[in-house]
Order: C-alpha cells, then sequence, then structure tokens
C-alpha cells in the first residue's frame, strides 16, 4: 500500500479546506488525515473552526477574517510533512465491544419494504446478497466474517454521531458490498450496516443506503447524557476508536435494552495503544492482541 | 414574558447565529438560512447579533403575546398583520397584551424571521440555541413549533432603543426569480467532465421542489462525472467518492443528474463528489429563493471570494453601527 506522495489541496469556498491524503481508502491514509488532524488542533490557531477528518482525507473550517487561507495552507503543508516524517506511528485509543443483533425482525422489515426500484437484487435479503457478493456460502458466513475481525472508527459525521468502520485485516479479505442503487427512506435507528468497505451505526432513524446486517441495543447518540457512557459527550465515538462487534439474540438484546432504559448499560471496553506498522505487518497476530485487552476489561 | 404558538405555520422554528465546533461529531451548525436578515430583525428590537429568534418557512405562524412586546419581521415578503390589521415589515412594532400577530401569503422567497426584544430564551445547547431536528436537540424541545407551545422570551436588554427602527433600501434583498450565485470550483471538480463543468457553470438551472434547511435540489441539463475506475473504497457510481467531509455550501451532483446544494442543516460527510462550493458571502440567497427560482453558477477565484465578503461585513457593520 502506497500513498501519493503529497496530499491534494482544494478550497471549499472561502471559509473550507479539503486536505485529500488519497482518493481510496487505507488505513495508512487515515492515520496521516488523524495526525494532521491532531497536531492541528494541538496549534490552536486563532480562527480554526472545526478540524474534521475523514476517511482518506480531512477538512478544515476557518474564518477568514481571524486566519487568511495562505497562512493556513503553509500550516497543513508544514504539519504534513512533519507527519509524513514520523517513524513511530500510534494511537492511543480505546476497543469498545458493540452487542449485535445480526438479522433481527426490525431491519429484516425494512428490507422487505425497500425492494423493486431501490435495490440490485429485490429478491432476498441484504444479507443473502452481501455473502453472494462477497462469494460466501450464506448470510451465516458474511455475520461470522463481520464480527470475527476488529473496525476501525476511521470517520464520525454525515449526521449525529454516525461512526463509519474500516475492518482491520488486509483489503483483500475485507467485506466490501455496493450501496442501494437508490437510498431508502427510512432505516431503524441503530441499525447496522454496511456499504462499500465500511460499515455504519445509523444513529437516529432517517435515509440510507447502506445493506442493513442487523441492530445494536446500544445508543450512541445521546443529547441528554443519560447514559455513564455520555457523561462527557453526547457522541460516543471518536475517529480511532476500534470497534469489536459481538453477536447476541433476542434475549441477550432485550435484557441490553433494559439496562439501556434503566440508565445502567455500560459498554465494555479498555484503553489500547494502536500501532500502525504492527497492524499492517501482523494483521491476524495483532488484533489477537487488540481482543485479548478487550478480554481483559 | 413568553409568545403564545396559535397556530404553528408550515414550520416554525428557533434559530440563531449556529452551532460551530461540533460538524466533526455530524453535529450541523444550523442558524438562521438568512443570516443577514436574522440580524436586521435584532436590530430593529434593540437586540444584539446572538439573540436567538423565529425562522419561518412559506406559512408563517399566528402568536398572541402575553406582554407589551417589541417585535420585527424581516426576509421574505410576506403581509404581517396585527389583529388581523396590515402593518408594516422591516419595521420595529410595538404589540400590547393580547395582541395577535398573524401573516398573509408569502410574495417571494422561503424564509422570514421575527426577532422579539429580549430574545427567543430557550437553553443552550452546546453553544447556540438553534433547533437541530434530526437530533432532536436545541431550539424549543428539539423541533418546530406546534399549536399550544408557549416560547420563553428573554428580558429586554437594551434601556433605549436604537434610532433605526425601519430599514433603509440598501438592507432589503432582492427576491429576484433570476439569481447569480457566486462559487469556487474545486474540492472534486477534476471528475467531472468537460460538458459537466460547462453546464455547471453556463446553464440555467431552476430550484426544484426539494429543497429545505438541509439542501437544494436544482434541476437543469446535468452535469456528467468521467467514467473511471473507481478508487478502492469510494463506490461504483462515477459520482462517488470515498466518504469525506461536506463544506457547507458545497455542490454535491449524485448520479451527474442534479446539483444539490448543501445549506445549514446538511449532513457533515458522505460518499458524494462536490464539484465546488457556493462563496460564504451569497449562502443567504437560498433563504430568498422558491421552486422556480433560475440560478446561474457563476465560478470566482479565492480574491474575488474575500473581497465579497469584505463587502458583506462592510454593510453588517453599517447595520450595527
Amino acid at each position: 500500500m502506497t500513498l501519493p506522495e503529497h496530499a491534494r489541496y482544494s478550497w471549499g469556498g472561502d471559509e473550507f479546506l479539503l486536505v485529500e491524503i488519497a482518493p481510496d481508502m487505507s488505513l495508512e491514509a487515515n492515520f496521516v488525515s488523524n495526525s494532521i488532524a491532531e497536531g492541528l488542533a494541538d496549534r490552536a490557531l486563532d480562527g480554526i473552526v472545526d478540524i474534521c477528518p475523514a476517511n482518506a482525507s480531512l477538512l478544515i473550517r476557518f474564518d477568514p477574517d481571524e486566519l487568511a487561507y495562505t497562512e493556513l495552507e503553509r500550516t497543513v503543508r508544514e504539519l504534513e510533512t512533519e507527519v509524513r516524517k514520523a517513524t513511530v506511528q500510534e494511537l492511543e485509543t480505546r476497543i469498545v465491544e458493540v452487542p449485535v443483533w445480526y438479522n433481527d425482525p426490525y431491519t429484516s422489515e425494512t428490507v422487505a419494504r425497500f425492494r423493486e426500484g431501490f435495490h440490485q437484487r429485490p429478491e432476498g435479503t441484504d444479507l443473502d446478497y452481501s455473502a453472494e457478493v462477497n462469494g460466501l456460502a450464506n448470510a451465516g458466513e458474511f455475520i461470522r466474517r463481520h464480527h470475527e475481525t476488529p473496525w476501525l472508527v476511521s470517520m464520525v459525521g454525515f449526521v449525529s454521531g454516525l461512526p463509519f468502520l474500516f475492518q482491520l485485516t488486509p483489503r483483500e479479505r475485507q467485506l466490501e458490498v455496493p450501496k442501494y442503487l437508490s437510498p431508502r427512506t427510512d432505516t431503524p435507528p441503530l441499525t447496522i450496516g454496511i456499504g462499500g468497505c465500511f460499515t455504519a451505526h445509523y444513529s437516529v432513524r432517517g435515509a440510507g443506503g447502506y445493506q442493513m446486517l442487523g441492530i445494536t441495543p446500544t445508543p450512541i447518540f445521546d443529547p441528554e447524557q443519560k447514559l455513564p457512557d455520555f457523561a462527557d459527550f453526547m457522541v460516543l465515538f471518536r475517529t480511532g476508536d476500534i470497534v469489536k462487534y459481538r453477536p447476541v439474540e433476542e434475549e441477550e438484546y432485550r435484557s441490553i435494552e433494559a439496562e439501556v432504559e434503566a440508565g445502567t448499560y455500560r459498554y465494555r471496553q479498555a484503553p489500547v495503544t494502536f500501532e500502525l506498522s504492527k497492524a499492517l505487518e501482523d494483521p491476524d497476530g495483532y488484533n489477537r492482541t487488540l481482543l485479548e485487552a478487550l478480554n481483559g476489561a | 414574558m413568553a409568545l403564545e404558538i396559535l397556530t404553528p405555520g408550515l414550520s416554525t422554528a428557533v434559530q440563531d447565529r449556529g452551532r460551530f465546533g461540533y460538524y466533526r461529531y455530524g453535529i450541523p451548525q444550523g442558524g438562521s438560512m438568512d443570516q443577514f436578515a436574522a440580524m436586521l430583525a435584532n436590530r430593529l428590537v434593540g437586540n444584539t447579533a446572538e439573540e436567538a429568534l423565529l425562522e419561518c418557512t412559506y406559512l408563517g405562524p399566528k402568536i398572541r403575546v402575553d406582554a407589551r412586546t417589541i417585535l420585527a419581521v424581516t426576509g421574505a415578503p410576506v403581509e404581517v398583520q396585527v389583529n388581523g390589521t396590515p402593518v408594516e415589515q422591516n419595521a420595529r412594532l410595538e404589540l400590547q397584551p393580547g395582541d395577535e400577530l398573524g401573516f398573509g401569503v408569502l410574495k417571494g422567497g422561503s424564509k422570514f424571521f421575527i426577532a422579539v426584544a429580549g430574545g427567543i430564551d430557550v437553553p443552550q445547547v452546546l453553544g447556540s440555541r438553534s433547533t437541530y431536528p434530526i437530533g432532536k436537540m436545541g431550539g424549543f424541545e428539539g423541533r418546530a413549533l406546534q399549536a399550544g407551545d408557549v416560547v420563553p422570551v428573554g428580558d429586554a436588554a437594551a434601556e433605549t432603543l436604537p434610532r433605526l427602527d425601519r430599514a433603509p433600501e440598501e438592507f432589503i434583498p432582492s427576491f429576484d426569480r433570476d439569481v447569480t450565485v457566486r462559487i469556487m470550483l474545486g474540492l472534486y471538480d477534476h471528475k467531472l467532465t468537460e460538458e459537466g463543468l460547462q453546464n455547471l457553470t453556463e446553464a440555467e438551472w431552476t430550484l426544484t421542489p426539494v429543497a429545505d434547511r438541509m439542501g437544494l435540489r436544482f434541476d437543469g441539463p446535468g452535469a456528467p462525472w468521467k467514467d473511471e475506475e473507481q478508487p478502492f473504497g469510494a463506490g461504483q457510481d462515477p459520482s462517488n467518492i470515498t466518504d469525506a467531509g461536506y463544506a457547507v455550501g458545497s455542490i454535491q451532483i449524485p448520479g451527474g443528474t442534479q446539483p444539490i446544494v448543501l445549506h445549514r442543516d446538511g449532513v457533515s460527510g458522505g460518499g458524494y463528489a462536490q464539484a465546488g462550493t457556493v462563496i460564504s458571502a451569497d449562502m443567504d440567497l437560498f433563504a430568498r429563493m422558491s421552486p422556480g427560482t433560475k440560478v446561474r453558477f457563476r465560478p470566482v477565484d479565492m480574491d474575488e471570494a474575500n473581497a465579497a465578503r469584505a463587502e458583506r461585513n462592510a454593510l453588517i457593520a453599517r447595520l450595527w453601527s
């Protein structure tokens, strides 16, 4: 995996700067984008309004009345050079477990409502289709492949705290599925979907184009900050978080749902240092190390 | 002091200057869609630019006041009525306890604003009183107003009201049905075909009814993207990119057909390529359009965009002087 030598800089009007590390998705591009975002936040320049690290790019909003665009570009280019020179690429982060009821009745009902005119394969389900395009035997096999490796939150956005997650496994083993031909107008809240190479958690009910796999009982956006994991902020995920999905059946889904309702639910999680070189050299071995950290929690 | 909502209108919600610093979590900036009109309304009633007000869409609400109330209506031209009698728009009004504020039919644009001396006094969420309905947060209980709501008004700070009690001509914008919007090409414009680029910047585009605070969709000849091999992670359609952040005001063209301009409640990111961005000085124009408005997107460079911004800042400075 080699990145373009330099990022592509482009202005989004007079208030936004786009820095595209690479047009295609990779762990390396995500790492560079996040590191530049962190470096820029550390510099605390006057006139920076928002720093939004994305999958393989970075969007910066600035106030041109306080910060000249030339000054911003110079600073970001400097940071880019620094980040690319850094020999140690690690990230202090955490691994979080998310329970998923795969092939649940809520998303299945929605799947059935949006077939003809929306989906590539109106007959069958999103799970059947996802298994087939990945050359897998059946939906059960697809589900296993989805939860057996951890995923990295590579971007947060779209609407209220929605995370995009990138699978921590070599590209040839990553699951990849087309998005719906035409987006659905409805998706149950807390649906787990997959589109392109990304998993997404739909934070709120609404439109969506990802194939629906299942549903989680655990919230990721809590504007009233009722649950302990939201004491600091109403959004759960940060870019760089690592997620392990754990399949659950109806009984456990209901009992977690009750804990959430009672305001007592806590995500199982553990702090980890994510080291890019180790993740790239020995993906399977490194994933085992990450999961051990979680299992010790 | 409070406003009692007798009928809510089509969509009336609390807005202010916006919520900044949370875009990276998918929480949009929000805020009044026509910032200049909102500032004018606040100015006329003696508020600062920070006070929250009501943004109305097409069909206005009917409101009863419970105390002597100083207010002003600005933005899209509409007949303003007090107890059924027409009164002046873009001017300071004084209502007595029990008076009812109502509206006739909109004569252009889509958004008008009601500012009240003291401002709408709902709690700040993440530094703003703007309503974000998708996240059910901010504004009045995180939603548009409904009949029966009683909306609190803050204490008016100004002892003496400003001399400006009606807006002079230079503060009243145009609601023309032919609009030129200045854009800066960029972002992913290299993915457009020559024809696509030419259509975007030279053709006439018509605003469709699919237009709200999130985004506005335009109809026209289309603007095709190059049919190239797509990068890993981007998705199969030539208009797809690896999901990235969206600039407010950026213009995406899903499937190369209808351009969509993202506005203040827009999604913060996604997988559609954008060919350029509306300059900050022209963002208010979209609140002054209605379906059928003809738009041309005129490309400018950064220097022109900054000159336009300086010109707008000077107008704002005159408003507050």
